[in-house]
Protein backbone atom coordinates (compact mmCIF):
# COMPACT_ATOMS: atom_id res chain seq x y z
CA UNK A 1 0.00 0.00 0.00
CA UNK A 2 1.96 3.03 -1.35
CA UNK A 3 -0.32 5.32 -3.67
CA UNK A 4 -2.67 6.64 -1.45
CA UNK A 5 -4.26 9.64 -3.02
CA UNK A 6 -2.67 12.45 -1.94
CA UNK A 7 0.77 11.36 -0.59
CA UNK A 8 3.96 13.77 -1.74
CA UNK A 9 5.40 12.53 -4.57
CA UNK A 10 8.74 11.10 -4.28
CA UNK A 11 8.42 10.23 -0.56
CA UNK A 12 11.51 8.34 -0.41
CA UNK A 13 13.63 11.01 -1.83
CA UNK A 14 12.20 13.59 0.34
CA UNK A 15 12.78 11.42 3.80
CA UNK A 16 16.41 10.95 2.50
CA UNK A 17 16.35 14.66 3.89
CA UNK A 18 15.90 13.69 6.98
CA UNK A 19 19.00 11.78 8.52
CA UNK A 20 17.73 10.84 11.28
CA UNK A 21 15.06 8.64 9.06
CA UNK A 22 17.12 6.27 8.18
CA UNK A 23 19.06 5.23 11.46
CA UNK A 24 17.62 1.83 13.01
CA UNK A 25 16.48 1.14 17.03
CA UNK A 26 15.64 -1.32 19.01
CA UNK A 27 18.36 -3.94 17.72
CA UNK A 28 18.51 -2.68 13.94
CA UNK A 29 15.01 -1.85 13.39
CA UNK A 30 14.43 0.79 10.97
CA UNK A 31 12.43 3.59 13.01
CA UNK A 32 9.10 4.36 12.58
CA UNK A 33 8.73 7.85 14.42
CA UNK A 34 5.17 8.29 14.85
CA UNK A 35 5.53 11.14 17.92
CA UNK A 36 5.80 14.36 15.48
CA UNK A 37 2.97 16.43 17.20
CA UNK A 38 5.58 15.82 20.19
CA UNK A 39 8.61 17.41 17.95
CA UNK A 40 9.64 17.16 13.99
CA UNK A 41 12.36 15.63 13.05
CA UNK A 42 14.65 18.16 11.32
CA UNK A 43 15.75 18.12 7.98
CA UNK A 44 19.19 18.15 6.75
CA UNK A 45 19.02 22.13 5.40
CA UNK A 46 18.11 22.81 8.64
CA UNK A 47 20.57 20.90 10.57
CA UNK A 48 23.29 22.84 7.96
CA UNK A 49 21.98 26.28 8.00
CA UNK A 50 22.47 26.08 11.92
CA UNK A 51 26.25 24.62 11.55
CA UNK A 52 26.76 27.14 8.50
CA UNK A 53 25.87 30.04 10.98
CA UNK A 54 27.64 28.95 14.18
CA UNK A 55 30.70 28.49 11.51
CA UNK A 56 30.83 31.76 9.84
CA UNK A 57 28.39 34.22 10.88
CA UNK A 58 28.31 33.87 14.57
CA UNK A 59 28.00 37.16 16.61
CA UNK A 60 25.16 38.88 18.52
CA UNK A 61 22.55 41.04 16.87
CA UNK A 62 21.30 44.62 16.59
CA UNK A 63 24.45 46.16 18.61
CA UNK A 64 27.90 44.20 17.48
CA UNK A 65 29.67 47.20 15.01
CA UNK A 66 31.77 44.98 12.83
CA UNK A 67 31.14 42.59 9.91
CA UNK A 68 29.94 39.09 12.06
CA UNK A 69 27.98 41.25 13.80
CA UNK A 70 26.07 42.84 10.52
CA UNK A 71 25.99 39.37 9.50
CA UNK A 72 24.11 37.75 12.12
CA UNK A 73 21.77 40.66 12.94
CA UNK A 74 21.13 40.17 8.76
CA UNK A 75 20.55 36.47 9.55
CA UNK A 76 18.14 36.61 12.14
CA UNK A 77 16.16 39.61 10.59
CA UNK A 78 16.40 37.57 7.42
CA UNK A 79 14.54 34.69 10.06
CA UNK A 80 11.58 37.56 10.88
CA UNK A 81 10.71 38.04 7.17
CA UNK A 82 10.46 34.18 6.35
CA UNK A 83 8.14 33.53 9.49
CA UNK A 84 6.37 36.68 8.33
CA UNK A 85 5.87 35.46 5.00
CA UNK A 86 5.37 31.99 5.84
CA UNK A 87 2.30 33.06 8.11
CA UNK A 88 1.08 36.36 5.89
CA UNK A 89 1.32 38.53 8.26
CA UNK A 90 0.80 42.02 6.88
CA UNK A 91 4.11 43.40 8.76
CA UNK A 92 7.17 42.03 9.56
CA UNK A 93 7.52 43.60 12.73
CA UNK A 94 4.12 41.67 13.98
CA UNK A 95 7.00 39.01 14.03
CA UNK A 96 8.04 38.44 17.61
CA UNK A 97 10.46 35.55 18.83
CA UNK A 98 10.04 33.96 21.82
CA UNK A 99 11.52 31.03 23.52
CA UNK A 100 8.41 28.79 22.63
CA UNK A 101 4.67 28.88 22.22
CA UNK A 102 3.94 28.35 25.78
CA UNK A 103 5.86 31.95 26.55
CA UNK A 104 3.92 33.72 23.63
CA UNK A 105 0.92 32.07 25.28
CA UNK A 106 2.48 33.51 28.56
CA UNK A 107 3.61 36.66 26.79
CA UNK A 108 -0.02 37.64 26.19
CA UNK A 109 -1.76 36.65 29.17
CA UNK A 110 0.41 38.51 31.13
CA UNK A 111 0.50 41.78 29.41
CA UNK A 112 -2.80 41.64 28.83
CA UNK A 113 -3.29 41.36 32.35
CA UNK A 114 -1.79 44.70 33.29
CA UNK A 115 -3.17 46.43 30.48
CA UNK A 116 -5.52 49.71 31.27
CA UNK A 117 -9.40 49.37 31.33
CA UNK A 118 -9.74 49.04 27.66
CA UNK A 119 -7.49 46.27 26.76
CA UNK A 120 -6.83 44.64 30.27
CA UNK A 121 -8.61 41.97 32.27
CA UNK A 122 -9.34 42.90 35.40
CA UNK A 123 -12.07 42.16 38.07
CA UNK A 124 -15.14 41.09 36.61
CA UNK A 125 -13.91 40.38 33.24
CA UNK A 126 -13.93 37.02 31.24
CA UNK A 127 -11.19 35.08 29.75
CA UNK A 128 -13.06 31.91 27.30
CA UNK A 129 -10.91 29.04 26.65
CA UNK A 130 -11.28 25.34 25.37
CA UNK A 131 -11.57 21.98 27.10
CA UNK A 132 -9.12 20.63 24.21
CA UNK A 133 -6.23 23.42 25.19
CA UNK A 134 -2.94 21.96 25.84
CA UNK A 135 -1.73 23.16 29.21
CA UNK A 136 -0.30 26.01 28.03
CA UNK A 137 -3.22 27.58 26.62
CA UNK A 138 -4.75 26.65 30.16
CA UNK A 139 -2.44 27.44 32.95
CA UNK A 140 -1.26 31.00 31.94
CA UNK A 141 -5.06 32.07 31.99
CA UNK A 142 -5.85 30.58 35.23
CA UNK A 143 -2.74 32.17 36.61
CA UNK A 144 -3.68 35.99 35.17
CA UNK A 145 -7.92 35.54 36.35
CA UNK A 146 -7.25 34.30 39.52
CA UNK A 147 -4.51 36.87 39.88
CA UNK A 148 -7.11 39.54 39.10
CA UNK A 149 -10.21 38.73 40.26
CA UNK A 150 -11.13 37.54 36.67
CA UNK A 151 -13.37 35.03 35.60
CA UNK A 152 -12.64 31.50 33.63
CA UNK A 153 -14.75 30.03 31.30
CA UNK A 154 -14.51 27.55 28.48
CA UNK A 155 -16.22 25.68 25.63
CA UNK A 156 -17.02 22.06 26.58
CA UNK A 157 -16.61 19.12 23.76
CA UNK A 158 -19.10 17.47 22.41
CA UNK A 159 -18.78 13.15 22.15
CA UNK A 160 -17.04 12.77 18.94
CA UNK A 161 -14.43 15.62 19.73
CA UNK A 162 -15.51 18.99 18.42
CA UNK A 163 -16.19 22.14 20.56
CA UNK A 164 -19.64 22.37 22.03
CA UNK A 165 -20.32 25.74 19.84
CA UNK A 166 -23.97 25.30 21.32
CA UNK A 167 -22.75 27.30 24.48
CA UNK A 168 -21.29 29.98 22.25
CA UNK A 169 -24.26 33.06 23.34
CA UNK A 170 -23.74 31.92 26.85
CA UNK A 171 -20.01 32.34 26.43
CA UNK A 172 -19.51 35.07 24.81
CA UNK A 173 -20.41 37.87 27.09
CA UNK A 174 -19.82 41.58 26.97
CA UNK A 175 -17.44 41.36 29.61
CA UNK A 176 -15.69 38.80 28.02
CA UNK A 177 -11.83 40.32 26.99
CA UNK A 178 -10.56 37.24 25.42
CA UNK A 179 -10.98 34.03 23.54
CA UNK A 180 -8.00 31.57 23.44
CA UNK A 181 -8.33 28.50 21.70
CA UNK A 182 -6.30 26.52 19.58
CA UNK A 183 -6.39 25.82 15.93
CA UNK A 184 -5.47 22.02 15.82
CA UNK A 185 -6.13 20.23 18.94
CA UNK A 186 -2.83 18.41 20.07
CA UNK A 187 -4.61 15.44 21.98
CA UNK A 188 -8.37 14.63 19.21
CA UNK A 189 -6.82 16.34 16.12
CA UNK A 190 -9.72 18.51 16.09
CA UNK A 191 -9.62 21.24 13.54
CA UNK A 192 -11.24 24.31 15.04
CA UNK A 193 -13.48 26.82 13.19
CA UNK A 194 -11.07 29.60 14.33
CA UNK A 195 -12.71 32.39 12.09
CA UNK A 196 -15.79 31.75 12.70
CA UNK A 197 -15.17 32.01 16.56
CA UNK A 198 -13.00 34.85 16.24
CA UNK A 199 -15.72 36.95 14.09
CA UNK A 200 -18.33 36.23 17.09
CA UNK A 201 -15.76 37.40 19.70
CA UNK A 202 -15.04 40.28 17.78
CA UNK A 203 -18.60 40.86 18.14
CA UNK A 204 -18.47 41.28 21.97
CA UNK A 205 -15.44 42.95 21.75
CA UNK A 206 -12.38 40.64 22.66
CA UNK A 207 -9.14 39.94 21.51
CA UNK A 208 -8.42 36.50 20.28
CA UNK A 209 -5.56 34.41 20.52
CA UNK A 210 -5.10 31.39 18.97
CA UNK A 211 -2.92 28.15 19.34
CA UNK A 212 -1.49 27.07 16.40
CA UNK A 213 1.55 24.99 17.51
CA UNK A 214 -0.17 22.00 15.85
CA UNK A 215 -1.33 23.88 13.05
CA UNK A 216 1.43 25.67 11.72
CA UNK A 217 3.22 22.58 10.81
CA UNK A 218 0.30 20.69 8.35
CA UNK A 219 -2.08 23.24 6.89
CA UNK A 220 -1.39 26.55 5.84
CA UNK A 221 -1.58 29.52 7.94
CA UNK A 222 -2.94 32.50 6.87
CA UNK A 223 -2.99 35.17 10.40
CA UNK A 224 -4.35 37.72 8.04
CA UNK A 225 -7.29 35.70 6.61
CA UNK A 226 -7.55 33.92 10.09
CA UNK A 227 -9.16 36.69 12.27
CA UNK A 228 -7.38 36.20 15.37
CA UNK A 229 -5.53 39.42 17.15
CA UNK A 230 -2.51 37.01 18.34
CA UNK A 231 -1.26 33.79 16.88
CA UNK A 232 1.79 31.47 18.72
CA UNK A 233 3.35 28.77 17.54
CA UNK A 234 6.34 27.18 18.04
CA UNK A 235 9.24 26.35 16.15
CA UNK A 236 10.39 22.61 16.60
CA UNK A 237 7.49 21.09 15.53
CA UNK A 238 7.56 22.73 12.13
CA UNK A 239 10.82 20.86 11.23
CA UNK A 240 12.51 23.98 13.29
CA UNK A 241 14.96 23.81 16.14
CA UNK A 242 13.74 23.48 19.93
CA UNK A 243 14.07 26.94 21.70
CA UNK A 244 12.14 29.49 19.57
CA UNK A 245 8.73 30.48 19.04
CA UNK A 246 6.33 32.59 17.46
CA UNK A 247 4.38 35.20 18.34
CA UNK A 248 2.10 37.00 16.05
CA UNK A 249 -0.31 39.89 17.00
CA UNK A 250 -1.37 42.77 15.12
CA UNK A 251 0.73 46.02 15.41
CA UNK A 252 -1.30 48.30 16.83
CA UNK A 253 -2.08 46.14 20.17
CA UNK A 254 1.56 45.09 20.15
CA UNK A 255 2.48 48.76 20.67
CA UNK A 256 -0.61 49.54 23.34
CA UNK A 257 0.56 46.58 25.37
CA UNK A 258 2.19 46.84 28.69
CA UNK A 259 6.23 45.52 28.19
CA UNK A 260 6.86 41.73 29.25
CA UNK A 261 10.43 40.99 30.05
CA UNK A 262 12.55 44.05 30.94
CA UNK A 263 16.54 44.47 29.39
CA UNK A 264 18.39 44.77 27.04
CA UNK A 265 17.15 45.24 23.46
CA UNK A 266 13.59 46.03 24.49
CA UNK A 267 14.29 49.83 25.28
CA UNK A 268 14.67 52.87 23.44
CA UNK A 269 16.33 54.85 25.94
CA UNK A 270 16.97 53.86 29.89
CA UNK A 271 17.98 56.48 32.65
CA UNK A 272 18.60 55.33 36.33
CA UNK A 273 15.06 56.72 37.26
CA UNK A 274 13.05 55.43 34.17
CA UNK A 275 13.21 53.68 30.73
CA UNK A 276 11.04 54.16 27.45
CA UNK A 277 10.61 51.27 25.12
CA UNK A 278 11.01 50.30 21.59
CA UNK A 279 8.41 49.45 19.01
CA UNK A 280 7.51 46.32 18.67
CA UNK A 281 8.82 43.33 17.94
CA UNK A 282 11.89 44.87 19.90
CA UNK A 283 9.64 45.70 22.63
CA UNK A 284 9.25 42.36 23.60
CA UNK A 285 12.24 40.65 23.18
CA UNK A 286 14.31 41.44 26.07
CA UNK A 287 18.11 39.99 26.24
CA UNK A 288 19.98 38.22 23.30
CA UNK A 289 17.40 36.20 21.54
CA UNK A 290 17.43 32.77 20.19
CA UNK A 291 20.03 33.81 17.28
CA UNK A 292 20.77 30.57 15.42
CA UNK A 293 17.46 29.01 16.19
CA UNK A 294 15.55 31.90 14.15
CA UNK A 295 18.41 31.02 11.49
CA UNK A 296 16.94 27.36 11.62
CA UNK A 297 13.30 27.98 11.84
CA UNK A 298 14.19 30.15 8.79
CA UNK A 299 15.53 27.05 6.39
CA UNK A 300 12.87 25.50 8.19
CA UNK A 301 10.16 27.07 6.98
CA UNK A 302 11.74 28.09 3.78
CA UNK A 303 11.92 24.16 3.28
CA UNK A 304 7.70 23.70 3.89
CA UNK A 305 7.10 26.56 2.22
CA UNK A 306 9.26 24.29 -0.98
CA UNK A 307 7.03 21.17 -0.30
CA UNK A 308 4.19 23.34 -0.04
CA UNK A 309 1.50 23.79 2.89
CA UNK A 310 -1.34 22.40 1.15
CA UNK A 311 0.56 19.24 -0.43
CA UNK A 312 1.68 18.25 3.18
CA UNK A 313 -1.69 18.83 4.33
CA UNK A 314 -2.86 16.36 1.69
CA UNK A 315 -0.08 14.00 2.46
CA UNK A 316 -0.99 14.48 6.47
CA UNK A 317 -5.03 13.41 5.58
CA UNK A 318 -4.12 10.58 3.37
CA UNK A 319 -1.44 9.61 6.22
CA UNK A 320 -3.99 10.23 8.94
CA UNK A 321 -6.92 8.37 7.17
CA UNK A 322 -4.97 5.11 6.68
CA UNK A 323 -4.00 5.14 10.06
CA UNK A 324 -7.73 5.56 11.17
CA UNK A 325 -8.89 2.58 8.71
CA UNK A 326 -6.02 0.77 10.61
CA UNK A 327 -7.04 1.44 13.94
CA UNK A 328 -10.46 0.80 13.36
CA UNK A 329 -9.88 -2.71 12.33
CA UNK A 330 -8.99 -3.39 15.55
CA UNK A 331 -11.71 -3.96 17.88
CA UNK A 332 -10.00 -3.12 21.52
CA UNK A 333 -8.97 0.24 19.92
CA UNK A 334 -11.33 3.16 20.68
CA UNK A 335 -10.02 6.27 19.13
CA UNK A 336 -10.69 9.62 20.92
CA UNK A 337 -11.57 12.78 18.61
CA UNK A 338 -13.02 12.62 14.99
CA UNK A 339 -13.30 10.05 13.02
CA UNK A 340 -13.26 11.32 10.00
CA UNK A 341 -9.73 12.56 8.64
CA UNK A 342 -10.76 15.42 6.31
CA UNK A 343 -11.47 16.95 9.74
CA UNK A 344 -8.49 16.58 11.75
CA UNK A 345 -4.81 16.64 11.98
CA UNK A 346 -2.03 14.05 12.52
CA UNK A 347 -2.12 13.47 15.70
CA UNK A 348 -4.41 10.42 16.79
CA UNK A 349 -4.81 9.48 20.60
CA UNK A 350 -6.80 6.20 21.37
CA UNK A 351 -7.18 3.80 23.98
CA UNK A 352 -6.12 0.01 23.89
CA UNK A 353 -8.32 -2.28 25.98
CA UNK A 354 -6.30 -3.96 28.48
CA UNK A 355 -3.35 -2.51 28.06
CA UNK A 356 -2.18 0.31 29.98
CA UNK A 357 -0.83 3.45 27.42
CA UNK A 358 2.56 3.17 28.54
CA UNK A 359 2.55 -0.02 28.14
CA UNK A 360 1.52 -0.12 24.36
CA UNK A 361 4.53 2.23 24.08
CA UNK A 362 7.06 0.28 25.70
CA UNK A 363 5.83 -2.80 23.48
CA UNK A 364 5.78 -0.61 20.58
CA UNK A 365 9.14 0.70 21.39
CA UNK A 366 10.65 -2.51 21.72
CA UNK A 367 9.32 -2.83 17.31
CA UNK A 368 11.29 0.48 16.89
CA UNK A 369 8.12 2.71 16.59
CA UNK A 370 8.01 5.99 18.77
CA UNK A 371 4.52 6.95 20.13
CA UNK A 372 3.80 8.85 23.19
CA UNK A 373 2.04 7.70 26.12
CA UNK A 374 0.56 9.98 28.88
CA UNK A 375 -1.78 12.85 29.24
CA UNK A 376 0.03 14.75 26.25
CA UNK A 377 -0.37 17.67 28.62
CA UNK A 378 -3.96 17.93 27.96
CA UNK A 379 -4.97 16.33 31.35
CA UNK A 380 -8.64 18.35 30.70
CA UNK A 381 -9.69 17.29 27.32
CA UNK A 382 -8.69 13.26 28.50
CA UNK A 383 -10.89 13.90 32.28
CA UNK A 384 -13.48 14.94 29.42
CA UNK A 385 -13.30 11.58 27.96
CA UNK A 386 -13.19 9.81 31.24
CA UNK A 387 -9.97 8.57 30.72
CA UNK A 388 -6.55 9.51 32.46
CA UNK A 389 -4.14 8.43 29.32
CA UNK A 390 -3.99 7.86 26.28
CA UNK A 391 -1.84 7.00 23.22
CA UNK A 392 -0.83 8.91 20.71
CA UNK A 393 0.20 8.26 17.15
CA UNK A 394 1.61 11.40 15.78
CA UNK A 395 2.26 11.70 11.67
CA UNK A 396 3.77 14.16 9.44
CA UNK A 397 4.73 14.89 5.55
CA UNK A 398 7.73 12.24 6.06
CA UNK A 399 5.45 9.62 7.40
CA UNK A 400 4.98 6.36 4.77
CA UNK A 401 2.09 3.93 4.69
CA UNK A 402 4.48 1.31 5.21
CA UNK A 403 5.30 3.15 8.41
CA UNK A 404 1.65 2.61 9.32
CA UNK A 405 1.26 -0.81 8.45
CA UNK A 406 4.33 -1.48 10.85
CA UNK A 407 2.37 0.22 13.69
CA UNK A 408 -0.62 -1.35 13.41
CA UNK A 409 1.75 -5.04 13.36
CA UNK A 410 2.95 -3.63 16.84
CA UNK A 411 -0.50 -2.82 18.16
CA UNK A 412 -1.77 -6.47 17.17
CA UNK A 413 1.70 -7.58 18.73
CA UNK A 414 0.86 -5.78 22.45
CA UNK A 415 -2.99 -7.29 22.42
CA UNK A 416 -0.61 -10.92 22.14
CA UNK A 417 1.99 -10.12 24.43
CA UNK A 418 -0.37 -9.31 26.94
CA UNK A 419 -2.69 -11.44 26.33
CA UNK A 420 -5.97 -9.68 25.51
CA UNK A 421 -5.75 -11.49 21.98
CA UNK A 422 -3.68 -14.13 20.17
CA UNK A 423 -2.01 -13.34 16.60
CA UNK B 1 20.57 -9.61 26.73
CA UNK B 2 18.52 -9.00 23.75
CA UNK B 3 15.86 -6.39 23.80
CA UNK B 4 13.07 -8.58 24.03
CA UNK B 5 14.83 -10.59 26.68
CA UNK B 6 15.19 -7.24 28.31
CA UNK B 7 10.89 -6.77 27.99
CA UNK B 8 10.32 -9.92 29.15
CA UNK B 9 12.59 -9.64 32.03
CA UNK B 10 10.74 -6.06 32.69
CA UNK B 11 7.06 -7.09 31.92
CA UNK B 12 7.66 -10.78 34.30
CA UNK B 13 4.78 -13.42 34.69
CA UNK B 14 4.67 -12.13 38.49
CA UNK B 15 4.19 -8.15 37.58
CA UNK B 16 1.72 -9.23 35.07
CA UNK B 17 -0.06 -11.29 37.83
CA UNK B 18 -0.40 -8.53 40.31
CA UNK B 19 -1.14 -6.05 37.49
CA UNK B 20 -4.40 -8.20 36.77
CA UNK B 21 -4.92 -9.40 40.18
CA UNK B 22 -3.67 -6.47 42.66
CA UNK B 23 -3.31 -7.30 45.99
CA UNK B 24 -4.79 -5.24 48.99
CA UNK B 25 -5.94 -2.84 46.91
CA UNK B 26 -8.77 -0.72 47.76
CA UNK B 27 -9.12 2.04 50.58
CA UNK B 28 -9.30 0.97 54.00
CA UNK B 29 -10.10 2.42 57.74
CA UNK B 30 -8.86 3.21 59.78
CA UNK B 31 -5.74 4.61 59.02
CA UNK B 32 -3.26 7.39 60.77
CA UNK B 33 -1.96 9.25 56.98
CA UNK B 34 -3.00 8.98 53.54
CA UNK B 35 -1.33 10.85 50.71
CA UNK B 36 -1.72 11.81 47.16
CA UNK B 37 1.13 11.07 44.57
CA UNK B 38 0.98 12.02 41.39
CA UNK B 39 3.78 11.29 38.24
CA UNK B 40 3.20 14.78 36.79
CA UNK B 41 4.88 13.32 33.49
CA UNK B 42 2.44 10.76 32.67
CA UNK B 43 -0.43 11.12 34.73
CA UNK B 44 -0.31 8.12 37.26
CA UNK B 45 -1.98 8.47 40.36
CA UNK B 46 -2.12 6.82 43.90
CA UNK B 47 -3.97 7.22 47.07
CA UNK B 48 -2.12 5.55 49.65
CA UNK B 49 -3.18 5.08 53.48
CA UNK B 50 -1.07 3.75 56.54
CA UNK B 51 -1.73 2.57 59.76
CA UNK B 52 0.73 2.27 62.36
CA UNK B 53 0.18 0.28 66.08
CA UNK B 54 3.61 -0.26 67.94
CA UNK B 55 5.63 1.18 65.37
CA UNK B 56 4.18 -1.95 63.41
CA UNK B 57 3.13 -1.44 60.37
CA UNK B 58 -1.12 -2.94 60.33
CA UNK B 59 -2.67 -2.24 57.13
CA UNK B 60 -1.61 -0.54 53.33
CA UNK B 61 -4.36 0.34 51.16
CA UNK B 62 -4.06 2.33 48.11
CA UNK B 63 -6.54 3.13 45.77
CA UNK B 64 -4.44 3.84 41.93
CA UNK B 65 -4.77 3.97 38.56
CA UNK B 66 -1.87 3.98 36.28
CA UNK B 67 0.39 1.67 34.06
CA UNK B 68 1.05 -2.20 34.55
CA UNK B 69 4.70 -1.07 36.67
CA UNK B 70 2.99 0.75 38.48
CA UNK B 71 0.03 -1.05 39.59
CA UNK B 72 2.06 -4.43 40.31
CA UNK B 73 4.83 -2.11 42.33
CA UNK B 74 1.41 -1.49 44.22
CA UNK B 75 0.65 -4.69 45.17
CA UNK B 76 3.96 -5.91 45.88
CA UNK B 77 4.23 -2.97 47.81
CA UNK B 78 1.95 -4.36 50.28
CA UNK B 79 2.13 -8.08 50.17
CA UNK B 80 5.99 -7.30 51.23
CA UNK B 81 5.44 -4.16 54.06
CA UNK B 82 1.91 -5.32 55.64
CA UNK B 83 2.28 -6.35 59.25
CA UNK B 84 5.79 -5.62 60.12
CA UNK B 85 7.78 -3.45 62.12
CA UNK B 86 8.19 0.29 60.65
CA UNK B 87 11.77 -0.28 60.76
CA UNK B 88 12.33 -3.30 58.84
CA UNK B 89 10.00 -1.99 56.14
CA UNK B 90 11.92 1.62 55.62
CA UNK B 91 15.08 -1.42 55.19
CA UNK B 92 12.78 -2.70 52.87
CA UNK B 93 11.69 0.25 51.34
CA UNK B 94 16.16 0.88 51.19
CA UNK B 95 16.68 -2.41 49.46
CA UNK B 96 14.27 -1.47 47.04
CA UNK B 97 15.48 1.60 46.28
CA UNK B 98 18.21 0.51 45.49
CA UNK B 99 17.63 -2.01 43.26
CA UNK B 100 15.30 0.43 41.24
CA UNK B 101 18.20 3.26 40.71
CA UNK B 102 20.87 0.60 40.04
CA UNK B 103 20.65 0.59 36.40
CA UNK B 104 20.09 -3.23 36.35
CA UNK B 105 23.77 -3.42 37.88
CA UNK B 106 22.06 -4.42 41.31
CA UNK B 107 21.39 -8.28 42.14
CA UNK B 108 18.08 -8.13 44.45
CA UNK B 109 17.98 -10.48 47.51
CA UNK B 110 15.19 -12.52 47.06
CA UNK B 111 14.97 -12.95 50.99
CA UNK B 112 14.28 -9.53 51.60
CA UNK B 113 12.12 -8.42 48.44
CA UNK B 114 10.56 -11.80 47.47
CA UNK B 115 8.43 -10.79 44.80
CA UNK B 116 9.53 -7.27 44.36
CA UNK B 117 12.81 -9.01 42.69
CA UNK B 118 10.91 -9.37 39.75
CA UNK B 119 11.77 -5.03 39.37
CA UNK B 120 14.90 -5.95 38.59
CA UNK B 121 14.06 -5.76 34.72
CA UNK B 122 12.60 -2.63 35.22
CA UNK B 123 15.55 -1.03 36.35
CA UNK B 124 16.97 -1.00 33.21
CA UNK B 125 13.98 1.20 31.39
CA UNK B 126 14.82 4.39 32.93
CA UNK B 127 11.41 5.66 32.00
CA UNK B 128 9.87 3.03 33.72
CA UNK B 129 11.63 3.59 36.94
CA UNK B 130 9.58 6.27 38.39
CA UNK B 131 6.33 4.04 37.54
CA UNK B 132 8.01 1.23 39.53
CA UNK B 133 8.95 4.05 42.75
CA UNK B 134 5.56 5.82 42.54
CA UNK B 135 3.78 3.80 45.33
CA UNK B 136 6.80 3.60 47.01
CA UNK B 137 7.32 7.37 47.56
CA UNK B 138 3.95 7.59 48.63
CA UNK B 139 4.35 4.96 51.23
CA UNK B 140 7.78 6.48 52.50
CA UNK B 141 5.43 10.02 52.33
CA UNK B 142 2.37 8.14 54.07
CA UNK B 143 4.52 6.97 57.15
CA UNK B 144 6.39 9.34 57.96
CA UNK B 145 3.54 11.43 58.33
CA UNK B 146 1.88 8.66 60.52
CA UNK B 147 4.88 9.08 62.63
CA UNK B 148 4.89 12.81 62.73
CA UNK B 149 1.22 13.14 63.57
CA UNK B 150 2.14 10.23 66.44
CA UNK B 151 4.94 11.87 68.45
Amino acid sequence: MSTLPGLLPDLDVMRADFPILSRTVAEGRPLVYLDSANTSQKPQVVIDAMVDHLETHNANVARAMHQLGAEATEAFEGARDIVAGFVNAPSRDEIIFTKNASEALNLVANTLSWADDRLGVHTGDRVVITEMEHHSNIVPWQLITQRNGAELAWFGLTDDGRLDLGEIDRLLTPNTKVVSLTYVSNMLGTINPVTEIARRAHEVGAVVVVDASQAAPMMPLDVAALGADFVAFTGHKTLGPTGIGVLWGRADLLNALPVFLGGGEMIETVTMARSTYAKAPHRFEAGTPPIVEAVGLGAALTYLDEIGLDAAHAHEQAITGYLLEGLSTIPEVTVLGPADAASRGGAVSFEVEGVHPHDVAQLLDSRGIAVRAGHHCAKPAHARFGVQSSTRASSYLYTTPAEIDAFIDGLLFTLSYFGIRTL
Amino acid sequence: MSLDADLNAMYQEIILDHYKHPQNKGLRDPFDAEVHHVNPTCGDEITLRVRLADDVVTDVSYDAEGCSISQAAASVLTELLIGNSVEDDMSIHASFLELMQGKGQVVPDEDVLADGIAFAGVAKFPARVKCALLPWMAWKDATAQALGGDR
